[in-house]
């Protein structure tokens, strides 16, 4: 290792601070330069898929209107939006924008343990954005499989960029695993590793251990992802047969023989449904932070939300098959994943008690973070009640497909961590910045987006049960769906092109505060954790001066009762301050 | 504090342990990114190895017999797997050197410890040319990724695609050993407090590599 490494040393080493315009915000090697440089990428691609979804819509709402979106355009579109959302957006945003950010601030370290590794992850992370983007302009144009990518149809004749588009998607998918890998070996090892003096495991603010658990959960699921792009692509480039059965394409054999498509699904949802909750953890992590602080209360049941943390992160790699219902699997498999599905309920079920309870009798100050942090909490609980319907194989079945499934999983996994992507931006904003953002703006963009998205999919849950398939270019004249079900159609349109304009608001936030919002507080919520702590707002490189904070109590002392502020900072040592728990474990 | 702390015992000793501070492993931040990233290779080499049991279990053609394709023949006489053994056995020597190699960076004896994982890189490169050997071998007698004469086509396809990515850890390997031992040769790490941690640290990823070799000797040429 080519490199001093920076995240615990101490006053007497020298600093090496970067002085240049390139080493400090191009190549830069400061974890927080990184955060916001994945949080910039990961946002640009993600107002991209925006903008696809938008299409999308106009197409099922008024259908033979926009003669430029053709039955493969809206395939391509459905394929990316899903594909950049979940991957390149979601978890590149949490785990390498706030994951960056918030790790080696809230365990009091000058940054990650492997600042260069830091750095290259992000321009790889960069590189893979830039393949997936170029999909779009290669002959025949993006991948149309959509985000699963399931064989055969992924690379045969007839769906949409089976010529580069799939392999630029597969590459791409391929490069950001290894980009991943790099920064989340930093993640999990500067958790481990290099906290500072005080801030035990049990003492770490529930954002960190979100942000922990959902890494590992990557670095365990991300290789059957890069082995499953490997074997397609080489199904694709050198024709093996790892996923492709004897078939016939348009009358002509293609040539494959004896491979195995279900096997693809099993390795691809291997990695799928942890995915789920690499997006989920850190939503979950953060909303607590969020919730306790903006309620002036502590988290309720502090040790009981690490451990469904960790219960949740291990669940999820038993739970898989529940995508495969309809696959042809053995039926006994349906029995034994329904099981540990709903099983996966308790523990989720816990936080979201204990998030109410943190609210019960709280001082609830209801400023933008917490807005989001509460919508946050309706519209989870909405798509895990609906998770509850599909776990169960024998509802599953005749919802498969439909809308149904589009309604749960935007709720679930789309809108519930982009309120709390949003909620931590707001939240961590004065920090990161210096500056603080407008207040009614930042509560008109609550708003329209929280209602906004119940508009969008509270009627899709609807159009499910009357059994309105997804993934469909236009629905034709069928006898089982209402001719209301277009008019709901057309509504769901209007309601998203209306969330999707809504976002304006906030870049419009982000801009004026840049450029005029007032100077920030250093901790202008009272928060107790170490990241208000710093000397500098926003944090200089190395992040705490001169010393290394120390950490003396658990991150939740709000409202204790015979201290004179409402909040006691995690640094503040116990001679001046008893009260307080000094643990997250009750003490002995 | 000023109280006696209590040590819990049980399961919560456990979590305390686990959780105290700072950090949770006494060893260096290199080693337990080491170990994590193995672990992290762990899953990819399972899964590899699952995809190609999946596939040889659901292709329709027969699957042909290790023992022969992998046969060499000596004097007029054919012996089953004598590459592999041959391989096998270069393979787990390196890690004998490789462990050599560790202790005497430990005694900071730099010298040994330079010619040691020399020999560690130079049984590698060994072991990637008899790959190569196997693979010409194959190729020449029409064994391809997407059909050989045989029998089943993903035989030829798991192979190459598993012994590529095993030999891809084993090159990068003995790259990464090379460059070490020219380092602790040239006292790169005096410089730095004399610590040949890194040494350690590039031996976990051979014997890592070595162990994965085992099992898929076991697995594709045994089985």
């Amino acid at each position: 290792m080519g490199y001093v490494a920076i995240a615990d040393r101490d006053h007497d080493i020298e600093h090496h601070d970067p002085d240049t315009f390139i080493t400090k915000y191009i190549w830069s090697q400061d974890h927080k330069v990184i955060a916001i440089q994945y949080g910039i990428t990961a946002i640009f691609v993600g107002v991209i898929a925006l903008i696809l979804s938008a299409m999308m819509r106009l197409q099922l709402g008024f259908p033979d209107t926009f003669s430029f979106i053709t039955p493969e355009n809206y395939y391509q579109f459905v394929t990316m939006h899903g594909m950049i959302m979940v991957i390149y957006l979601l978890t590149a945003l949490f785990l390498g924008g706030f994951g960056n950010y918030l790790i080696p601030l809230m365990c009091g370290s000058r940054d990650m343990v492997f600042p260069y590794m830091n750095m290259l992850s992000f321009w790889v992370y960069l590189l893979s954005v830039i393949i997936l983007l170029a999909s779009f302009f290669v002959p025949g144009g993006s991948t149309g499989a959509g985000w699963t990518l399931y064989p055969p149809q992924a690379i045969m004749q007839g769906t949409p960029g089976t010529d580069w588009g799939i392999i630029l998607m597969l590459a791409s998918l391929g490069v950001f695993i290894i980009a991943f890998t790099m920064g989340g070996l930093n993640y999990v090892t500067t958790v481990l590793q290099a906290r500072c003096r005080g801030m035990t495991l049990m003492r770490m603010p529930l954002s960190v251990w979100g942000i922990f658990i959902a890494t590992v959960l990557g670095l365990l699921a991300f290789p059957a992802l890069l082995v499953s792009a490997i074997m397609m692509l080489l199904d694709k480039t050198l024709m093996t047969s790892f996923f492709m059965p004897a078939i016939s394409s348009f009358g002509q054999d293609p040539g494959y023989t004896g491979g195995s498509p279900i096997l693809f699904q099993h390795l691809f949802w291997f990695f799928g449904h942890p995915e789920v909750y690499i997006v989920a953890l850190p939503a979950f992590g953060i909303v607590s932070d969020l919730l306790s602080t903006h309620a002036r209360k502590n988290i309720f049941g502090y040790r009981m939300m690490v451990w469904a943390i960790i219960a949740i992160g291990g669940l999820s790699f038993i739970v898989w098959a529940h995508h495969m219902y309809v696959s042809g699997m053995n039926p006994y498999f349906g029995f034994f994943f329904a099981t540990t599905t709903l099983i996966i309920a308790v523990p989720t079920a816990l936080k979201v008690y204990n998030w109410v309870l943190t609210l019960w009798e709280g001082n609830i100050h209801l400023r933008v973070p917490m807005l989001f942090a509460i919508g946050f909490i309706f519209t989870f609980i909405h798509g895990g009640l609906t998770g509850l319907f599909l776990g169960n194989v024998t509802i599953d079945l005749p919802l498969s497909d439909t809308y149904f499934v589009v309604a749960h999983f935007h709720m679930v996994m789309g809108v519930s961590p982009v309120l709390v992507v949003f909620g931590a931006i707001y939240h961590w904003w004065p920090k990161i910045t210096g500056k603080m953002y407008n207040e009614t703006l930042g509560k008109w963009h609550f708003w329209m987006t929280f209602l906004g998205t119940y508009a969008i999919y509270l009627p899709m849950h609807y159009l499910g049960f009357q059994g309105v398939p997804r993934r469909y270019f236009a629905m034709g004249n069928t006898d089982f769906m209402p001719a209301s079900a277009q008019d709901l159609n057309a509504w769901i349109t209007l309601s998203a092109l209306f969330v999707a304009f809504t976002q304006i608001l906030f870049f419009i936030n982000v801009f004026w505060s840049l450029k005029s919002g007032k100077k920030a507080d250093p901790n202008p919520w009272d928060a107790t954790t170490l990241e208000w702590q710093t000397p500098d707002t926003p944090p200089k490189h190395g992040n705490w001066g001169h010393d290394l904070p120390e950490c003396h109590r658990w991150a939740y002392d709000y409202s204790v009762p015979g201290y004179p502020d409402d909040f006691i900072p995690q640094n503040v040592p116990p001679e001046d301050a008893p009260a307080g728990r000094q643990h997250g474990v009750p003490e002995h | 504090m000023s109280e006696a702390v209590i040590e819990p015992t049980g399961g919560a000793g456990v979590v305390h342990d686990w959780s105290r501070d700072k950090q949770v492993f006494g060893v260096p931040w290199g080693k337990a990114m080491m170990w994590i990233f193995l672990l992290s290779d762990t899953f990819i080499f399972s899964c590899f190895l699952v995809g190609y049991m999946m596939v040889r279990i659901s292709t329709t053609d027969p699957w042909p017999n290790p023992s022969e394709v992998f046969g060499l023949t000596v004097m007029g006489q054919s012996v089953p797997l004598l590459l592999i053994a041959i391989m096998t056995f270069v393979l787990i020597t390196s890690s004998g050197t490789m462990a050599l190699a560790v202790n005497m960076g430990y005694r900071k004896d730099r010298k040994k410890t330079f010619w040691l994982m020399l020999a560690t890189a130079v049984l590698g490169a060994t072991f990637v040319g008899m790959q190569a050997f196997e693979w010409t071998k194959l190729i020449l007698e029409g064994v391809r990724p997407w059909e050989n004469p045989f029998g089943a086509a993903q035989f030829g396809s798991s192979f190459f695609m598993i012994t590529g990515f095993h030999g891809m850890h084993v090159s990068a390997g003995v790259i990464y050993l090379l460059i070490v031992a020219f380092r602790v040769r040239n006292g790169f790490y005096e410089k730095r407090g004399g610590n040949y941690e890194i040494v350690e640290i590039a031996g976990l990823y051979w014997h890592f590599v070595d162990l994965v070799w085992v099992f898929i000797f076991a697995f594709f040429y045994l089985w």
